[in-house]
């Protein structure tokens, strides 16, 4: 009940950028339907005459779909940098095989008998197409219209990634920090829209063939009309800044940029996947990133120092579950025999081996370790299995090998690892949960994140990093039966970061810096 | 009239069609007949250049056909398919309409042609005009295919199998009110058809075909009176006796009838000069009379059983 009020009241207080969201989310489902439909339909018409290009266009497009929609994203930022066009072009690729599948489908189906009666009446090729093929496949290819309208809402969701907006801002936004309410604010709207197209679609489909002139006329009029409800966000300050969804809504982030700095940039929702190349290829100028962040370095960045401390201390520590430890106590001795061994240099090079060079997590961590002195031959025991989970970033791969190398040779443990386990709010639940026994977390987000203090608590002790692993420590043992270790030593906190050059250029050090430079050139 | 000249279809290097010629007179319907694979279709097709021929000549009234832009051509000969071919989503006045429409004919004009069609072919416009061919048996659909085909008044039908796909009681009705309709009795029609029967019932002149190429052409009674070669001998087999009636009308045996005595003339029942013998047949052996008077001209004579088989006797002797 006290669930349900509070998303209702979430529901209040954002209603106009749910509408908002909501309105982009329908124009870029839209506008790529109705690309695929005015590309797609043309070739699905030239492949059902040359039925020898049929099965490589048909190819081509099933490939299309099988790359993950995350990767495609990843690979339009070269070409078409970030925000509305590559979510439409990518949605346009996801759209493209049900329509030209389809399409093609419902031509080469229909009755031979028909196509033949067609030309022996004297029927030209375009008569043929347009008053016979068309219409009698018009049932088939409004099927797959329907279901490429489907797959669209659901894929559209991902935009947010990119700067793209719609519904998915809300979604990982809320998954990114726990908050319910703000995933329900976006998927609710999103599993409506999917049900109110289909539904709609559905009632023109089942049309008979004779009525399908009426449908002919009603969808393009409709897919038109919709496509045109998206608004390309216009440009506000001379500066672009993209951050992630968990950025955007966190006390420690855009919130506290706007509060404590009084920081009026121009936004937009990016995955932290794409926000360091999007800003080295001067699609963005400022980013929320994280200080160890390899790309820092491979893409020359600088970060702008927090002079006011709005970013409380991200020291990253095993959080175990307490009876886990108690059972097995050798556990705990050998998480920490890498206590403070890692620096916020040593780290941000580790990244950089991994993200930039593209070696193995296990590599580098192997390395890392044997450098350090730490390294033993696993011992192959099989006393019991740990289950280590992580996060789905690459610094949280590097620490789960490092934990992984760190037991199977110092105990007699196997271990299992849950890699890429989403967002804070998945690994914390999968502890809680019993899903996993341990994975790397950072201490300002289980402070601000997991705990949420009240304002009076978070402003007395979040500028001590000390402060803040007791108080955390302390809450996360008498509320969730869960341990934090002694941290590794490095510091993966927020930072806005901009280019080298830039920052150079303009004479950036502070965020009150930027903050004074965007008030005066506004 | 039309004329074809050496007509070849070749497909990749086997030959489906080799070297055809054959005439078909303004009025006159040929049957091509044959098995499957005999080449008949192809022929047909070639026609109306649904198939384009490799070699050879088609001459429609006096113009060559592969002259003419290919729908120009299609749009002035009708065409039946077997399945009909109507299109699911016209109702029966819309698949009617079509050929005028391409012609560009009034919209009052069409609608009065549909409408007389429809009435022609025994269904009640107002019935049938707005109804879906799904909505239709069989036989009513094959009788929209062929109105269709009418629609634009063409010199020149082509007919596919045109009851293939019916029933054999629907089939036989189907093809008597065919065989009665004023319409067709004016068109030059070619026709493809495997059945024997059918050939010797609607041809009046059947262009026997096997293997790509012609066999026989000839009438009804001269392929089975007088078959050339062995192919034509067999291809009728053990029907022949049956089919020798169906095919012979009472006018061929015209002058083995015996004049009639006047007082026959009141109490006997009477045939028309035009029914075949398998009908005359039928009515003598049912119970009925034993002759039926005939006349021709202002000629009247009396034909009986024993009539029929002694001047097919002496027919046969002819022709041999």
């Amino acid at each position: 009940m006290n669930e349900q009020q509070s998303l209702w009241q979430f529901l209040l207080l954002h209603w106009d950028k749910i509408l908002d969201q909501t309105i982009t989310h329908i124009g870029l489902t839209f506008i790529s339907l109705l690309l695929a439909v005015i590309i797609g339909t043309p070739i699905a018409i030239l492949i059902a005459r040359k039925r020898n290009l049929a099965a490589a266009v048909l190819g081509i497009a099933a490939i299309m779909q099988t790359i993950p929609s995350v990767a495609l994203l990843g690979f339009m930022i070269p070409l078409f940098g970030i925000g509305t066009v590559p979510a439409i072009v990518v949605l346009f690729f996801y759209a493209l095989l049900p329509i030209i599948r389809n399409t093609f489908t419902g031509i080469t189906g229909i009755d031979e008998a028909i196509r033949d009666a067609a030309k022996g009446m004297g029927m030209t090729d375009k008569q043929i197409l347009f008053k016979v093929e068309i219409p009698l496949a018009m049932p088939v290819i409004l099927a797959g219209i329907r279901t490429a309208t489907v797959i669209n809402v659901g894929v559209a969701t991902l935009a947010a990634y990119i700067a793209g907006g719609g519904l998915g801002e809300f979604i990982f936004g809320g998954i990114a920090l726990n908050n319910t309410n703000m995933i329900l604010a976006g998927a609710i709207p999103a599993a409506l829209l999917a049900i109110t197209f289909d539904f709609l679609l559905g009632k023109i489909q089942k049309q008979k063939p004779e009525g399908t002139g009426k449908a002919m006329l009603v969808l393009p009029i409709a897919v038109l009309l919709l496509s045109g409800f998206y608004i390309i966000p216009s440009a506000g300050t001379n500066l672009l800044a993209g951050f992630e969804p968990e950025f955007m809504g966190r006390s420690d982030g855009y919130l506290g940029l706007k509060s404590r700095y009084n920081l009026n940039i121009s936004s937009v929702v990016i995955s932290d996947a794409v926000m360091y190349e999007a800003l080295y290829e001067n699609k963005l100028d400022v980013i929320g990133g994280y200080s160890t962040d390899g790309r820092l370095k491979a893409y020359d960045l600088v970060t702008l120092r927090d002079d006011k401390t709005i970013f409380p201390p991200y020291f990253a520590a095993p959080l175990v579950r307490t009876d886990l430890l108690k059972k097995y106590p050798e556990l705990e001795a050998t998480l920490n025999l890498i206590a403070g061994k890692i620096t916020d240099s040593a780290m941000t090079d580790l990244n950089y081996q991994t993200d930039i060079l593209k070696r193995t997590p296990e590599l580098v961590a192997r390395e890392f370790l044997k450098a350090k002195g730490l390294y033993k031959r696993p011992q192959n025991g099989n006393k019991a299995t740990i289950r280590i989970g992580c996060k789905i970033f690459g610094e949280q791969y590097i620490l789960t090998e490092i934990y992984r190398m760190l037991i199977e040779g110092n105990t007699a443990f196997s271990v299992e690892t849950k890699t890429g386990l989403g967002g804070t709010k998945i690994c914390f639940d999968a502890l809680t949960n019993n899903q996993i026994d341990l994975y790397p977390e950072y201490t300002g987000t289980g402070f601000l994140v997991i705990l949420q203090p009240p304002t009076s608590v978070v402003d007395s002790i979040i500028s001590d990093p000390d402060d803040v692993f007791r108080y955390v420590q302390t809450e996360f043992s008498s509320k969730y039966g869960l341990t934090w270790l002694k941290p590794m030593g490095f510091n993966n906190t927020y930072a806005l970061m901009m280019r080298q050059q830039d920052a150079s250029a303009l004479q950036l050090k502070t965020i009150t810096d930027l903050k004074n430079y965007i008030d005066k050139n506004d | 009239m039309i004329i074809v000249q050496n007509l070849s279809k070749f497909f990749q290097q086997t030959a489906a069609v080799k070297n055809v010629s054959f005439e078909v007179e303004q009025g006159e319907t040929l049957v091509l007949l044959g098995t499957s694979g005999s080449g008949k279709t192809t022929t047909l097709r070639m026609i109306n250049r649904l198939i384009e021929p490799s070699s050879g000549e088609v001459f429609i009234n006096g113009q060559n056909a592969l002259a003419l832009p290919a729908e120009v051509l299609r749009r002035s000969i009708g065409y039946v398919l077997q399945n009909n071919g109507l299109f699911p989503h016209y109702t029966v006045a819309e698949n009617i309409s079509i050929v005028p429409k391409l012609l560009g004919w009034e919209k009052n004009t069409i609608e009065a042609r549909v409408r007389e069609l429809l009435v022609e072919l025994h269904l009640d416009p107002k019935d049938y005009s707005n109804r879906y061919p799904r909505e239709l048996s069989g036989g009513q659909q094959q009788r929209v295919g062929l109105a269709r085909a009418l629609a634009a008044n063409p010199p020149i039908l082509l007919m596919d199998e045109p009851f293939g796909a019916l029933d054999p009681v629907t089939r036989s009705s189907i093809r008597m009110e065919f065989l009665r309709l004023d319409e067709l009795k004016r068109k030059t029609i070619v026709m493809v058809t495997h059945d024997i029967e059918e050939a010797c019932a609607l041809g009046d002149k059947i262009c026997l075909m096997d293997g790509g190429s012609i066999k026989q052409i000839g009438t009804p009674a001269e392929l089975l009176f007088n078959p050339e070669g062995d192919f034509s001998r067999d291809f009728f087999g053990s029907d022949r006796a049956v089919l020798e009636m169906k095919s012979l009308r009472i006018t061929n045996i015209w002058p083995y009838l015996e004049s009639a005595e006047p007082d026959l003339l009141k109490s006997s029942g009477q045939a028309d000069k035009d029914e075949t013998l398998w009908m005359v047949l039928q009515r003598l052996s049912a119970g009925g009379p034993q002759r039926l008077l005939v006349r021709k001209d202002n000629e009247s004579k009396t034909i009986s059983l024993e009539i029929i088989f002694r001047s097919l006797k002496q027919l046969k002797g002819i022709l041999a």
